[in-house]
């Protein structure tokens, strides 16, 4: 167990290291280390730059929105019970890609940041008022298919912003939905590393919590917890975290569902130890997949596209594999 | 001690209310057993005593604080509560699950310590479940589960335990194993028990005093010995009831069926 943990934790910085090694631009392994040293010391040079103003960076940004999206994914499961929710399926991506299609569109003045965050904090927003009951609670099924309800909503109000645009517009749009990290530079790093970080530490803190509360309200308030706060608390993290990985990737599916399931197979289900390896798995998983996306043609294949297409069959492995153990029955 | 007084509680819009004037005493370190049919208010009555639904009417006292304004973590260390068998979303471990019985005792932003995971595994071994402790909750027997959740419950270290169905998925031997813990450990730590249960020979067995509830109201309430009658029982549940008497016990059983 403890070998495992110290291998999942470690993986991010062996990917990021990996990932520095692999670019269009050919380096040798030699050059990179000298580029490195010669960074550090503050000489200029072609493979300087390279290194550490286009590959760096988007090595950086691509592990924080991994970490984010993933970190989301499994506290939205813990806490609405659900092993098959994530941003994406409760509208939280669609509702951020709306604010940033809005704002791409018509408002280049407002931050895409907060655009994200009211986008996607309007969508989950409304996904829980519709699936809220007459007495207050909440049931699990229903705020998932608010979720899938709201996630359509939004989806067609994109299709209608990208219908309204100006071509010069759509294009950017079109492109920054598909999910990549191709335009990278350290500014975006900075401005999605704040709300990565705000929205992940408060969960990092609270992560046992979430064992308390997967096993249901009228449970959890037995044990002394204050449930709807706490949720509320959870979901705005998860919704920031979320949220600030679009604004500067656009959509990436599948890491905030399956790498929260990958780790829960390997290192169990107690979220103590789940959250942070989540957070190295996601990282670790979105570097190496954007590592593909740029070295796998001559052509930046938007990184959305690599996570889909290596996730969907790789979950059906999963599934089928031990998919009953993971989700407990 | 729980003292129950003027309870009642009504569904929005509903008619008639699912719990009437409902009032009851359960002194210290006694084992009272809640009988009544399918739908007399049970879950109900169990809910506002556990705080877990709101806009109950009248009060509840556990060891004499009155319970309405109390916090979630305020009445969490004061009663404990033992759900039906249920299935969690996730396979946590019996260890991992007991310790969440820790959380009134476990700050804001921390994690439980050494020592509530001692006091877990110590949990577990009370209730003789301690080689279960890294086995998948999901995947043990419904009467280890059932122990594994009452382990939880020590874990909280609340004076007041409450037990909803704790027999209704289990054999018949696991029925009387489950309930003779119950009783042996609420003897050792003094605990003051409040269980729901659908065989009057089972609460006739291991309470120290029975309920029976009827269409949301209380019509006997005493010792086993006093309450527990063919009269009374054929009055709660609407059939003939004949008693059969062995070895110094009575057995009840429907005369109809």
């Amino acid at each position: 167990m403890r070998t495992k943990t110290v291998l999942i934790i470690a993986a991010p910085f062996l990917a990021a290291l990996l990932s520095l090694f692999l670019g269009a631009y050919g380096i040798s392994p030699l050059q990179v280390l000298s580029a490195l040293r010669d960074g550090l010391a503050g000489v200029d040079s072609p493979e300087t730059a390279i290194i550490l103003d286009i590959r760096l960076p988007r090595i950086v940004l691509a592990g924080l929105a991994g970490l984010a999206l993933a970190t989301s994914g499994a506290t939205l499961q813990a806490v609405l019970r659900n092993p098959l929710v994530d941003p994406f399926i409760l509208g939280i991506s669609s509702g951020a890609a709306f604010g940033c299609a809005l704002t791409i569109g018509f408002a280049p003045f407002i931050p895409l940041q907060a655009a994200a965050f009211l986008g996607g904090g309007l969508a989950v927003l409304v996904a829980c008022l519709i699936a809220r009951t007459g007495d207050g609670g909440m049931s699990r099924l229903s705020l998932v298919l608010s979720g899938v309800i709201v996630s359509a909503f939004f989806s067609a109000m994109v299709s209608l912003i990208k219908f309204f645009v100006e071509p010069m517009k759509l294009q950017s749009i079109v492109f920054w939905l598909m999910g990549s990290f191709s335009l990278a530079e350290w500014s975006q790093a900075r401005s999605a590393g704040i709300g990565i970080l705000l929205g992940c530490v408060p969960v990092l803190l609270l992560r046992w919590r979430l064992n308390v509360i997967s096993m249901g309200d009228e449970e959890a308030r037995a044990m002394g917890i204050n449930v709807s706060r706490k949720r509320v608390v959870f979901i705005a993290a998860a919704t920031l975290a979320a949220t600030s990985a679009v604004a500067v990737s656009g959509i990436i599916g599948w890491v905030g569902l399956m790498v929260p399931h990958l780790v829960r197979m390997l290192a169990g289900p107690d979220h103590r130890r789940l959250i942070p390896l989540t957070m190295a798995g996601g990282a670790t998983f979105m570097i190496l997949a954007d590592t593909v996306a740029r070295n796998l043609t001559d052509f930046d294949i938007p990184v959305g596209i690599i996570t889909a297409v290596a996730g969907a069959p790789f979950f059906v492995y999963l599934m089928k594999r031990n998919g009953k153990e993971c989700w407990g029955r | 001690m729980i003292r129950v007084e003027g309870l009642s509680f009504r569904h929005h819009h509903a008619p008639r209310a699912v719990v009437e004037d409902v009032s009851f005493t359960v002194d210290n370190g006694r084992i009272a057993v809640l009988l009544g049919p399918n739908g007399s208010g049970k879950t109900t009555l169990f809910k506002c005593i556990a705080g877990l639904w709101k806009s109950c009417g009248g009060t509840v006292r556990l060891d004499g604080r009155e319970t309405d304004g109390l916090s979630f973590r305020e009445r969490a260390l004061l009663l404990a509560l033992v759900p039906q068998d249920h299935t969690p979303p996730f396979p946590y471990t019996a260890l991992e699950t007991v310790l969440m019985g820790r959380a009134p005792h476990v700050g804001l932003y921390a994690s439980p310590s050494a020592r509530d995971v001692d006091k877990a595994r110590a949990a577990l071994e009370t209730v003789g479940v301690g080689h279960l402790a890294d086995r998948p909750y999901t995947r043990v027997s419904g009467g280890e589960r059932q122990l594994i959740l009452i382990a939880r419950a020590l874990a909280q270290e609340s004076p007041i335990l409450l037990l909803d169905e704790p027999t209704s998925h289990l054999d018949f031997r696991n029925q009387h194993a489950v309930l003779s813990w119950v009783r042996r450990v609420a003897g050792d730590k003094g605990l003051t028990v409040l269980m729901t249960l659908h065989d009057p020979n089972l609460a006739a067995h291991f309470a120290h005093q029975v309920v029976l509830l009827k269409e949301g109201c209380v019509i006997a309430d005493g010792i086993p010995e006093q309450v527990l009658n063919e009269g009374s029982l054929e009055q709660l549940y609407g059939v003939g009831i004949g008693t059969v008497a062995d070895a110094g016990r009575r057995l009840f059983y429907p005369r109809s069926a």
